[in-house]
């Protein structure tokens, strides 16, 4: 694949996004008409614009904020996928481990976050590890229900072709099963990474020394609720970034699928 | 060389699926299993590739039990390509599977392609292939293993009338060159009397041998189509199919 290709997708990609485009930007004008209007106060709803103007002028914050953040996403989401990985492999070998592990990951993930988040970080301090250990309880178990199921949908010719030539198990798994799960896989991911974030930012605020969590607290504490609203915007854009990142790999993984 | 089937019995559940079904199969011959649809005719390969075991009966190759499953290239029904693979690494996934690296093994089996109609598609995916060539691709990828019987499972039963009639023409033209022994399962008449050398008649469930017909016919047969011979034996077939179901 080249540039070209490259270019070529992203103005397809833009074309598409156009109306999602123009939705939004009508919804900030009526917002900033309303609050232009109304006359409300800017301590109970700012404007955008002027959301917009305090969050440039606090963008060396807002900026080291993020990059905590993304910090913690990142190296919880990694942890995650590793471990589910791992265990994914080691289920689909050993189906016995999926009937005694599943039901322990099912009831984690009925833990309401709002409750575990103080606590993790009464356990583990300020620092990542406690950042990394809730994305990770988060986004753990929805990657390895994806991996599970996917190399469960490996179709069955296949498998017995396999057998056929005298592929072993592992073979089978190498040749067949993962790359069948492929799809599955990058559902998962699509949908587990935008969570990560929130999970992230929910840690930080149950306690931090940096990150957008921390940051919105302290923003909303000092009644700047335009401050509030720009970190707000900084996480929407990582997510969509990690989004759009998680699309991007899933694209480039199975080339099959654009021919 | 010579593939034996003796008094093969199975049943899997409450299904009584095999009653006793024995057949041979000697060198360069082609074999076609015929039978009304679910008689058990797959599950006669399942046992061969081992998948199951029979719980009477036995098989044996040369006058051994049959050991290991390196004796057979087998071609499911519908194609099973897989789809994350271009063509030419389809065809070559049993050597690799042997261990062959992928480099050497597209190297062994690119020479084979214009035999095969694949020339100059095996950069493309499977998805991008009419029904026709991804079968030949499907039968390429079961010839170059290499092994010394190939077992085809209804293998143009997905395909239109026209293209089914081309990929047989062209699979005896295929075999009348390598000469492999074949076995065939199909449920078209037309299909085992045009190919095979012998005819081994299945009942419905539960499974025997209800007749075996020779095939005499000189090749190659598809070029010209079904002989006044021929036609009569379809015919007898056919009869025999239907009042098989009868009873």
């Amino acid at each position: 694949m080249d540039i070209a290709d490259v270019s070529r997708a992203a103005a397809r990609g833009l074309k598409r996004a156009a109306p999602a485009l123009v939705s939004v930007i009508l919804i900030l004008l009526g917002w900033e008409v309303y609050v232009d209007l109304s006359g409300i106060s800017a301590t109970a709803l700012p404007a955008p614009s002027r959301v917009a103007e305090q969050g440039w002028q606090a963008r060396a914050v807002l900026a080291e904020n993020a990059l905590a953040t993304l910090t913690a996403t990142l190296s919880g989401f990694a942890v995650s996928l590793a471990c589910a990985f791992v265990l994914s492999v080691a289920i689909d070998f050993v189906p016995l481990l999926r009937r005694a592990l599943f039901p322990v990951f099912v009831i984690s993930q009925t833990l309401p976050l709002v409750a575990i988040a103080p606590l993790v970080v009464l356990w583990f301090g300020f620092g990542l590890l406690p950042k990394i250990l809730l994305v990770a309880l988060v986004t753990f178990f929805p990657m390895l229900v994806a991996l599970v199921d996917g190399y469960e949908a490996t179709d069955r010719d296949i498998t017995r072709l396999l057998r056929s030539m005298g592929a072993g198990r592992g073979q089978v798994f190498w040749r067949a099963r993962l790359p069948s799960a492929l799809p599955f896989f990058f559902a998962g991911l699509r949908i587990s990474i935008t969570y990560a974030v929130v999970a992230a930012i929910f840690a930080e605020y149950a306690g931090a020394a940096r990150g957008l969590g921390i940051f919105i607290l302290n923003a909303k504490n000092n009644f700047r609720p335009d401050l509030v609203l720009a970190a707000v915007f900084v996480s929407s854009a990582l997510t969509l970034a990690l989004f759009a990142l998680a699309v991007l790999a899933q694209y480039m993984s199975q080339p099959w699928r654009r021919a | 060389m010579t593939l034996r089937l003796d008094d093969l019995r199975l049943t899997r559940g409450v299904t009584h699926v095999l009653d006793g079904v024995s057949l041979e199969a000697r060198a360069a011959e082609f074999i076609s299993i015929l039978g009304p649809s679910g008689a058990g005719k797959s599950t006669l390969f399942e046992l061969l590739l081992g998948s199951l075991e029979p719980d009477g009966g036995q098989i044996s190759f040369n006058g051994q039990p049959v050991q290991g499953r390196d004796l057979f290239a087998f071609m499911p029904q519908r194609d099973a390509l897989m789809p994350w693979r271009r063509v030419i690494d389809n065809i070559a996934l049993g050597l690799e599977v042997q261990g062959l690296p992928r480099r050497a093994a597209r190297e062994r089996v690119r020479p084979l392609l214009p035999r095969f109609g694949l020339d100059g598609f095996e950069r493309h995916w499977p998805h991008q292939l009419s029904g026709g060539m991804r079968q030949r691709a499907a039968l390429a990828r079961t010839l170059v293993q290499d092994r010394p019987l190939l077992l085809l499972d209804e293998p143009f039963g997905a395909l239109d009338a026209l293209t089914r009639t081309r990929m047989q023409r062209w699979l005896e033209a295929r075999l009348q060159e390598t000469r492999v022994t074949t076995l065939l399962v199909t449920h078209d008449v037309r299909e085992a009397v045009a190919l095979s050398d012998r005819i081994y008649l299945l009942s419905p469930r539960p499974a025997r041998v209800v007749e075996v017909f020779d095939v005499p016919q000189p090749r190659p047969r598809m070029e010209t189509g079904p002989g006044e011979e021929a036609l009569a034996l379809e015919t007898r077939i056919l009869r025999t199919l239907l009042e098989g179901e009868r009873e």
